[in-house]
């Protein structure tokens, strides 16, 4: 098993599905009565949360705790980060502390890079600035699985700001890996132009998202901040939903077993209407709770739990 | 004054010499010399090259003695090989005005290890608003003739082409760091395929390219010199080209790093790697070798940039760009030229001294001309010990690299500042 989750790109096939096949195993300990393996038990793992991010932080603080772990939650707000330590003192911290894994959440890309060289547990990057989230890509991966029954062969369309996005570059990296095609579609100014040669050569582009839909078993839309009107990426939040927002009229071009699937926070009127979002083809709700079974298993395997 | 007698010495690659230097000066060379009273350095296998000149050195003080002192920066100077360093204007406070410029040129000159020539700000405090007292600078007693707000671009075309005008009233040349910030706000490395994978901010090659452009025809318009600092990219290259064969008064410099390393280090996320301009791609490197090698980039200048072990200990984005390049500008040169001693002597000694109009440095060590060299083996290789450096910070992207040549002595008007590899004083 590897050692640290910094990147989609930290796993291959293999691996990437030997974590799928754990979470769903780890699945059935949420319809338990009692919610909890001892897998962990006497390990310490920190929740490293330099962004505010409470569906992020309480999915790992769940996943920890149902492996009966020791949680630490340390938060960039009212700790000694706001008193200008370095990362590398509070790594150094953590790592007197006995920290087992560090689950890092940052603004700065690469952080959880350089956590891994001064912390000697393993490192689960939670997202890092405009980078990556591993976690989301395999709990969407798990997800298309679950409602689909595969992964290879798929078509997957995200949609939105590329550009910024550690979703879609996780997305890219593992769904790539595991067989299935991406499409990115959004305006040119969020979609940078070389991303097939930087993440993975498959992968195609598109302007259109009408005309992508049709073709499509998943669709993938991806929060657009509004503060980006601001800098010129497109000219008005109205002019963003009528061309690249999913409404229900666009929702029914897509073939009938499509599903559309959205990371989290939404914005409602921007990139995905109500109807779309609460539809029967939204993996939404499924996603949070597919959240909880992914991290488990990544901290189980990362942890060693399969070796005790 | 010890007089030195330098047995067979190769001179710019020509075949082994003596060399006596007496007073300061170059006293005689030839086969065979004798001098009783002077003090014999067997030089067999060494290469004497004009002492090196540097366009482009950050030595930190006044304001961050922390990083690097005029001393600090000095002493690894003299270790690298060079007589003489343009210190770049960017201290707190900004060498702004003749009082600083005099006092970093009275720190150089007590440190005494190499010629501290002072760079002034062409604006106000690197502001970018209104032209600093470009005149009482040039009057000084550091006699400032090279002007830069680097780290910032003049990026106000208005006030560019008065800087380039004002200047020639004492043979004064503005250095550009050509960067269009309305096209680089948050960039942290070079856009492109790497940028895109790291998820770090890109700073696109037009960036350098577009105030390039502008800045020839600018100095063309008003028959002005220019001279371009840190050129990173093949565009730019092409732009230089064009203006060059069109007759205009540009000259440019690429740093030691840009002529070695990619874009790829960034994946590392060490920010040692963080330089700015950011390191491009392997096509720019073969571009910038290419005009080095042809003359479409005049000089190699180290933009030698000390940072505290804090400023670069950190994520990628809150580390400051720079990197050491002073102690190991020849080995680049020397592994990126091979031992071509004339081009290297151009590059990096006579055209920097001429642009710098420093009449003492940038000579062929000859009769008669002040004694400043510096002694290379050719044949040494070194590993890179960031610690093992005599700059007061460790911030090199070449620890732990094999490079080849090693300065054995440095003279600077006759008095010896390195001997046998180490510091003198």
């Amino acid at each position: 098993m590897i050692r640290h989750l910094l990147s989609g790109a930290d796993l291959d096939a293999a691996t990437a599905t030997q974590i799928l096949d754990t979470a769903a195993e780890m699945a059935t300990v949420a319809g338990r009565e009692v919610k909890k393996l001892p897998a962990l038990r006497g390990r310490t793992v920190v929740n490293l949360f330099y962004e505010d991010s409470t569906r992020t932080r309480i999915s790992f603080e769940a996943a920890a705790k149902r492996l009966s772990a020791d949680v630490i939650n340390f938060s960039a707000k009212g700790s000694s980060v706001t008193k200008g330590e370095s990362l590398k003192d509070t790594a150094l911290t953590l790592q007197a502390m006995g920290a087992d894994a560090v689950v890092v959440r940052h603004p700065a890309s690469g952080a959880p890079h350089r956590l891994a060289n001064w912390v000697d547990g393993s490192v689960v990057n939670a997202g890092d600035g405009t980078h990556e989230h591993p976690t989301q890509a395999l709990l969407d991966a798990y997800t298309m699985r679950a409602r689909l029954g595969r992964l290879a062969g798929l078509h997957v369309a995200i949609v939105g700001d590329v550009l910024h996005s550690r979703v879609a570059r996780s997305n890219v990296l593992l769904l790539s890996t595991l067989g299935a095609k991406v499409t990115l579609v959004g305006p040119p100014t969020l979609i940078p132009v070389d991303i097939p040669q930087a993440l993975a050569p498959g992968t195609d582009v598109s302007y259109d998202l009408d005309a992508v839909l049709p073709g499509v078993d998943v669709v993938m839309m991806l929060r657009v901040q509004r503060e980006r009107m601001g800098d010129s990426y497109f000219p008005s939040a109205r002019e963003y939903a009528r061309r690249y927002g999913l409404d229900g009229p666009r929702m029914r071009r897509l073939p009938e077993h499509a599903i559309v699937m959205h990371p989290g926070p939404m914005n409602r009127g921007m990139e995905i209407t109500a109807e779309v979002a609460d539809s029967p083809r939204s993996t939404i709700v499924e996603q949070v709770a597919n959240g909880v079974s992914v991290r488990m298993a990544v901290l189980y395997l990362l942890l060693g739990g399969n070796n005790r | 004054m010890t007089a030195y007698l330098i047995r067979n010495v190769s001179v710019v690659g020509a075949e082994p010499t003596d060399l006596l230097i007496r007073d300061g000066l170059v006293a005689e060379a030839g086969a065979g010399l004798t001098a009783p009273d002077a003090t014999v350095l067997d030089a067999t296998g060494l290469v004497a090259l004009p002492g090196l000149v540097d366009l482009h050195t950050h030595l930190r003080e006044p304001g961050r003695e922390d990083a690097e002192t005029v001393e600090s920066g000095s002493r690894a100077a003299a270790l690298g090989g060079y007589t003489a360093v343009c210190a770049m204007a960017n201290t707190s406070p900004v060498a702004d005005t003749a009082g600083v410029v005099e006092q970093v040129w009275r720190l150089g000159r007590e440190a005494g290890l190499v010629d501290v020539q002072p760079i002034g700000a062409v604006t106000v405090g690197l502001a970018g608003e209104r032209l600093a007292e470009l005149g009482a600078m040039a009057d000084s007693a550091a006699r400032v003739r090279i002007f830069s707000d680097d780290g910032h671009c003049v990026a106000d075309p208005r006030l560019m082409r008065r800087a380039l005008e004002y200047v020639k009233a004492f043979d004064g040349v503005v250095a550009q760091h050509a960067e269009e910030p309305r096209l680089t706000e948050g960039a942290q490395m070079h856009e492109g395929e790497v940028s895109t994978r790291l998820g770090l901010a890109g700073w696109p090659a037009v960036a350098e390219e577009a105030i390039i452009a502008r800045d020839v025809l600018l100095a063309e318009h008003v028959g002005s010199r220019l001279h371009i600092c840190h050129v990173s990219t093949a565009g730019s290259v092409e732009v230089l080209r064009q203006a060059k064969t069109r007759g205009v008064r540009v000259t440019a410099e690429v740093t030691p790093h840009h002529l070695l390393l990619t874009d790829e280090k960034a994946a590392s996320y060490d920010p040692v790697f963080k330089v700015n301009p950011p390191l491009r791609t392997a096509t720019d490197i073969a571009a910038l070798r290419a005009a080095l090698a042809d003359g479409v980039i005049d000089i190699i200048a180290t933009d030698h940039a000390p940072h505290a072990v804090e400023d670069k200990e950190c994520e990628w984005a809150y580390a400051r760009p720079g990197m050491l390049g002073l102690e190991t500008a020849l080995s680049i040169a020397l592994d990126v030229l091979g031992p071509q001693w004339d081009l290297i002597a151009e590059r990096m000694s006579r055209a920097p001294a001429r642009i710098a109009g420093l009449d003492s440095h940038g000579l062929d060590p000859a009769p008669g001309v002040p004694a400043n060299l510096t002694l290379v083996d050719p044949a040494a290789r070194r590993v890179i010990e960031p610690a093992e450096l005599a700059s007061r910070s460790r911030n090199t992207p070449y620890a732990r690299m094999t490079l080849p040549g090693r300065i054995v002595a440095t003279f600077l008007r006759g008095e010896p500042t390195v001997l046998d590899g180490k510091a003198v004083k």
